[in-house]
């Protein structure tokens, strides 16, 4: 993972404001205050931070936008602080699939091609000059969109990326792919690193309602190789009596 | 359609069910002709396979005739004659390539539920709860099979489906169970539990070359089979000391190779169930483990003991230290079908096994609820129960 996006370069793309329509406010307050109650019913520390965790969704239900940390920064300063160090969460997984590396990496360099098995994604389009949109599932129905950049992009080998901008994900990412087991199988390896809604607490509230990132890149990346290797993914259709 | 479905412990209904139908590019659907209820399916009616749900559609052993193809299956076509392997598996990865069929990457949609137990999951199964992939079972009047273009072995209309249907699950893993052990002409195999693995395995050491095969068990209906049709030795441990007999039967060296046919269920979906469920079943358990440890204990120094039975959870004094001191080999796990099936079928077709001789037990559908309790209780000397789901019974 030396491959991370290293130097973030200046930005001055403005994109999409992380400002809230009334239905989703209404959503995210009604969310959040679920989410308190829930935690306080609970009685005890974890139930105390759970509720701790959903105030910053409460302060974006009120005012339409998430807490600022710091003030005044611009966009790319968000996206670096955001990120830097240690902070933000990390993801690493892989899996290894019998498919040349080729074919591997170039499915996925055709951005379109992400939504078929990151189940989080409704929709990516390549916008060309390293520019895509991205748009995810956002909790209660909502639409999450952002705009990223593709910071590094070696065929066969590698590819990074990041959001720009006010998004709403802040986020940075990068992708190996490599050759092993003696030229047989193709390993690729995912380094995600993001600043969610609320940072470490939307996470929080993320994992209390089954998105546990890691899991998540993983249930993905299984996808991946279901589709590429078997040709489709595995479906026990099950509509009999329930 | 009528299928064969689960209900609760012990209550297991036919119900009218809708039809399956293609959702997969590879899939086909086949209509039932044949198809048995399994001894691993009286685990799923004794109750201890978590993951069921009401109404699941049972069965494993099936066979029949193409119905429907999907578009992405060049190799079957309707109105083909096939018998369905057990194990769910893509053809493509890994594992499929290696021809370690049962422990196929891509099958399993619900393959995080058994990583959670075993770390990895292996392929899925039909009829075999959720954790295995929730595909609906065969116990009915059609099925769709996924992958049916790896899976499904075309059989010839010179045989009938009672020579056929067992290439389906207890055939290839009786016959996995002997291949197992690497016998060698003159050998001595040891086989611990004669039901119908336990007779196919018997079956297949001779097969493969063993010079002796003892077989173990304590049902004298099962001892009998296993000595008229495949000539084996046989001990009652009701009656004999197991390892004293065998020791003596050998010339004090022990068999070259045990194999265990009997095996131990206990399951679960986390970790800490599934420790709980092992510990609580351990007054029930004792008599099925005790037969793994009995085959370690009697096997010779060097020897093979090969693992058809089905473990799932974790055990306790299980006896590494003698495995070890002895430099035993352990071989066990879901039988590679795929790998297994053609050959075995050319040995069908060239009249060294005729599988059909397990059977005990000729009924429709309508008859499984009773023929699961007849089966388990093994009233009636039952060992094998085949149903015909068009009725012809």
């Amino acid at each position: 993972m030396q491959n991370m996006p290293a130097p973030v370069h200046e930005h001055t793309t403005s994109t999409s404001h992380a400002t809230l329509g009334a239905i989703e406010r209404l959503a995210a307050l009604t969310t959040a205050t679920a989410v308190v109650a829930y935690g306080l019913s609970r009685r005890n520390v974890p139930g105390v931070f759970l509720a701790a965790a959903a105030t910053p969704l409460a302060y974006r239900a009120l005012s339409g936008e998430w807490p600022r940390v710091g003030n005044g920064h611009s966009a790319n300063q968000r996206t670096r602080e955001a990120l830097s160090g240690d902070r933000g969460l990390h993801v690493r997984e892989s899996v290894r699939l019998e498919k040349p590396v080729d074919e591997v990496y170039r499915f996925w360099r055709t951005l379109e091609n992400l939504p078929k098995f990151m189940n989080y994604l409704d929709d990516v389009s390549d916008s060309g000059n390293g520019r895509s949109q991205w748009i995810a599932k956002g909790p209660a129905g909502t639409r999450v969109k952002w705009e990223a950049e593709i910071i590094n992009d070696i065929p066969n080998k590698l590819i990074a990326w990041r959001s720009l901008g006010d998004a709403d994900v802040i986020s940075a990412g990068s992708v190996n792919f490599d050759t092993v087991r003696n030229g047989r199988s193709t390993q690729v390896s995912v380094h995600f690193q993001y600043a969610p809604p609320g940072g470490r607490a939307g996470a929080l509230v993320a994992k209390v309602f089954g998105r546990e990132p890691s899991q998540t890149v993983r249930e993905d990346l299984r996808r991946l190789k279901q589709l590429l290797e078997a040709g489709e993914f595995p479906h026990a259709k099950w509509d009999t009596l329930k | 359609m009528k299928a064969v479905c689960y209900y609760g412990k012990e209550d297991v209904r036919v119900e009218t069910v809708p039809d399956p139908t293609i959702v997969n590019p590879r899939d086909a659907i086949v209509k039932v002709t044949a198809t048995a209820i399994c001894g691993s399916d009286l685990h799923i009616y004794d109750g201890f396979i978590p993951t069921m749900k009401r109404g699941d559609i049972l069965g494993h052993e099936f066979m029949g005739e193409v119905v429907e193809v999907g578009p992405g299956n060049k190799r079957l076509k309707v109105g083909d004659r096939v018998v369905v392997p057990f194990t769910i598996a893509c053809g493509n990865c890994f594992y499929c390539k290696e021809q370690l069929w049962s422990l196929c990457d891509n099958s399993n949609p619900n393959a995080w539920m058994l990583e959670q137990i075993t770390g990895f999951s292996g392929s899925a199964l039909f009829g075999y709860s959720h954790m295995y992939g929730g595909y609906p079972g065969g116990q009915a009047e059609y099925a769709r099979v996924p992958f049916s273009d790896v899976g499904p072995l075309k059989v010839p209309q010179s045989l009938g489906d009672e020579q056929v249907l067992f290439l389906s699950d207890i055939l290839p893993t009786g016959y996995m169970a002997a291949d197992n052990c690497s016998i060698r002409p003159g050998d001595t195999v040891a086989v611990w539990g004669c039901g119908p693995v336990g007779q196919f395995a018997i079956q297949s050491a001779f097969l493969l070359g063993a010079e002796r095969v003892i077989a173990i068990d304590r049902f004298p209906e099962r001892l009998t089979l296993a000595a008229r049709h495949s000539r084996a030795e046989v001990l009652n441990y009701m009656e004999v000391d197991i390892a004293e007999t065998l020791r003596a039967m050998t010339g004090g060296q022990g068999p070259d190779a045990c194999i265990d046919a009997v095996g131990l269920e206990a399951h679960g979906t986390t970790l800490d169930a599934w420790y709980d469920l092992a510990k609580t079943s351990m007054f029930m358990a004792t008599d099925r483990t005790h037969a793994l440890r009995q085959a370690i204990a009697c096997c010779r120094k060097g020897g093979t003991v090969s693992i058809p039975g089905v473990y799932g959870g974790l055990l306790d004094k299980f006896p590494l230290g003698a495995a070890f001191a002895k430099g035993l080999t352990l071989k066990m796990g879901q039988t590679h079908m795929h790998k297994y099936m053609p050959g075995l079928l050319d040995r069908i077709e060239r009249g060294e096994i005729d599988p059909s001789f397990i059977i005990t037990h000729r009924v429709t559908l309508n008859d499984a609820p009773n023929m699961y309790q007849v089966f388990r209780d093994k009233k009636d000397d039952c060992i094998k129960v085949v149903m015909k789901p068009d009725g012809r019974a």
